[in-house]
C-alpha cells in the first residue's frame, strides 16, 4: 500500500519539492474521506486544514444572502482546496461541499505554520506555490466576472 | 471577342439562393437552430466543409456571417446555430417552418482534419463557439478509428446555456470521448464543474507532441485556451482557431473583415495559430 509521503510526492502541488520538505510535511498530513454531500468546512468556521484532492469533486458555495447560495468553483483530483490556512485570521471564507465521495490528503494547517516559521526556505516555498494557486483564482475569478458568454 | 456559346456559367456569389426554414427551435433561451433546404428542390445537396460558413440574407434587415453546424456528410439540409444578438439574428430568430431566406456560401477555410488523421484531438470551445465545431466532431466521429483519444473541454455561462446536450451525452456514451462541461455560475443543483475551461485541463493528461488542438469561442477565452495548450507543450502550429470579425462580403473584397495582413473571411475563419501569433493579442485588430 502507497505510504503517506508517497502519495504526497504524487500529487501535481508536490511537483520537484524537496525530499526532506516532503518528510516534514508527511509529519502534517492525514488520509480523509469524504462522503457524498458531506459539507467539508463553512464559511467563517477556522481554516484549520488544507486538502491535496485524490479523487472525486468539491464545489464552493459563497452565501450570497438574498441570492442564496452560489456555487462559485469547483475543484477535482490534482487540484488543492483551501488557502486560508496560510492567512490570518485562517477563517473560511467558503463552504466546501463534496458532490462525490471525495479522497484527499488534509495538512494541518498550524503544524504547517509552525514548520514553515522554524523553516522559512520551507515557508518561501510554500508561499511560492501557494502564490501560484492565489494568482489562478483570481485571473479565473477575473474571467467568470468578464462574463464572456453573456446573453444580449 | 466573347464567345458565348463556350462561355462557363458562374454563379455570381454576391447573388443569394433562396432557401426554405424546414425546421427551427430553440437551443436555450437565446440560441436557436435552423434547418434549411432548397426551395423549390428539396432534394438538391449542399456542400460545405467543417469549419466553414453561410452569409445568411433575412430579407429587408441584412446579412449574417453563420458558421455551419450540421454533419457535412448530410447533403440535404444544413443547420445552422445561431445566437441571437442583434438586427439580423433577431429577425431570423423570427422565422418559421415554410419562410424563405437568402443563403449565400459556404465560405472560408476549414477545421484541418484529414491530416489530423492519426493524431489525439483537443477540443476547446466557450458558448456558441461549440456550434462551428459541431461538424468537426461529427466528421471525426463517423471516422473515429482514424483519431486517437478525442477530449471535448466546453465552457458554458450557466446550465441552462449548454448547447446540444442531448447529442453531448450520447458523444460521451456511445463515443470514447473524454468530455469535461464547465459553466460560470450555477445553483446547487449543477452537479458539474464550475469555473473556466481551461481549469479542466487539469483533469486530463495531454500528449503535446501528438495533440491537434481546436478552439473557438470569444476571443479572451481563446487566448487563456491558447496559452494553457502552450504551457502544456503544445506547437503553435498544431493549434487552430477560429476568428470572428465584421463579415460583409465573404470574398475578400470589401476589407471589413481585415485582419492584419489577412481577411477573415476568405483567409479564415480558421486559422493556424501560428500564422496569426503576432497579431492574435492586438486588441485593435
Amino acid at each position: 500500500m502507497e505510504d503517506l509521503s508517497g502519495i504526497l510526492k504524487n500529487h501535481p502541488f508536490m511537483k520537484d519539492l524537496d525530499e526532506n520538505y516532503l518528510k516534514q510535511l508527511t509529519g502534517c498530513a492525514s488520509n480523509v474521506v469524504y462522503p457524498e454531500d458531506e459539507v467539508m468546512f463553512k464559511e467563517g468556521d477556522k481554516a484549520e486544514k488544507f486538502y491535496l484532492i485524490r479523487s472525486g469533486k468539491v464545489a464552493l458555495e459563497i452565501n450570497g444572502r438574498d441570492k442564496g447560495n452560489l456555487r462559485i468553483l469547483t475543484v477535482g483530483p490534482g487540484q488543492i482546496l483551501g488557502w486560508s490556512w496560510i492567512v490570518s485570521p485562517y477563517k473560511w471564507h467558503f463552504e466546501a461541499h463534496a458532490l462525490e465521495e471525495v479522497r484527499a490528503i488534509a495538512l494541518d494547517g498550524e503544524c504547517l505554520r509552525n514548520k514553515c516559521e522554524d523553516d522559512p526556505k520551507l515557508g518561501y516555498e510554500m508561499l511560492k506555490r501557494f502564490s501560484h494557486i492565489l494568482e489562478q483564482r483570481l485571473q479565473s475569478t477575473r474571467m467568470q466576472l468578464l462574463d464572456v458568454f453573456k446573453r444580449v | 471577342m466573347t464567345d458565348n456559346k463556350s462561355a462557363i456559367k458562374i454563379a455570381d456569389p454576391m447573388i443569394p439562393e433562396t432557401v426554405k426554414v424546414k425546421k427551427i427551435f430553440w437551443e436555450t433561451e437565446d440560441v436557436f437552430t435552423m434547418e434549411l433546404v432548397h426551395e423549390g428542390d428539396e432534394r438538391k445537396e449542399f456542400r460545405f466543409k467543417p469549419g466553414q460558413f453561410n452569409m445568411l440574407y433575412a430579407f429587408g434587415v441584412g446579412e449574417s456571417a453563420i458558421s455551419i453546424s450540421s454533419d457535412s456528410s448530410k447533403k440535404t439540409s444544413l443547420l445552422h446555430t445561431i445566437h441571437k444578438v442583434g438586427y439580423v439574428t433577431n429577425e431570423l430568430s423570427k422565422l418559421k417552418r415554410g419562410d424563405i431566406l437568402g443563403l449565400r456560401g459556404p465560405f472560408g477555410t476549414s477545421w484541418p482534419l484529414e491530416d489530423a488523421k492519426g493524431k489525439d484531438i483537443c477540443i476547446i470551445v466557450g458558448g456558441i463557439g461549440l456550434a462551428p465545431l459541431r461538424p468537426a466532431i461529427y466528421h471525426i466521429l463517423k471516422h473515429r478509428k482514424h483519431y486517437g483519444k478525442i477530449t471535448l473541454y466546453y465552457g458554458a455561462r450557466t446550465p441552462r446555456d449548454i448547447l446540444y446536450t442531448v447529442e453531448l451525452e450520447t458523444w460521451k456514451k456511445k463515443y470514447d470521448i473524454q468530455l469535461e462541461v464547465t459553466v460560470d455560475r450555477a445553483d446547487s443543483s449543477w452537479r458539474g464543474h464550475i469555473g473556466v475551461v481551461t481549469a479542466l485541463m487539469n483533469y486530463v493528461k495531454l500528449l503535446p507532441e501528438k495533440t491537434r488542438a481546436m478552439v473557438c469561442g470569444p476571443e479572451i477565452m481563446m487566448k487563456y485556451a491558447v496559452d494553457e495548450l502552450i504551457k502544456h507543450g503544445m506547437d503553435e502550429k498544431e493549434i487552430f482557431v477560429s476568428l470572428e470579425r465584421n463579415m460583409k462580403c465573404a470574398l475578400g473584397f470589401c476589407g471589413h473583415c481585415q485582419y492584419g495582413p489577412s481577411f477573415v473571411c476568405k483567409d479564415g475563419p480558421v486559422f493556424s495559430f501560428s500564422k496569426v501569433t503576432d497579431i492574435f493579442e492586438i486588441k485593435e485588430l
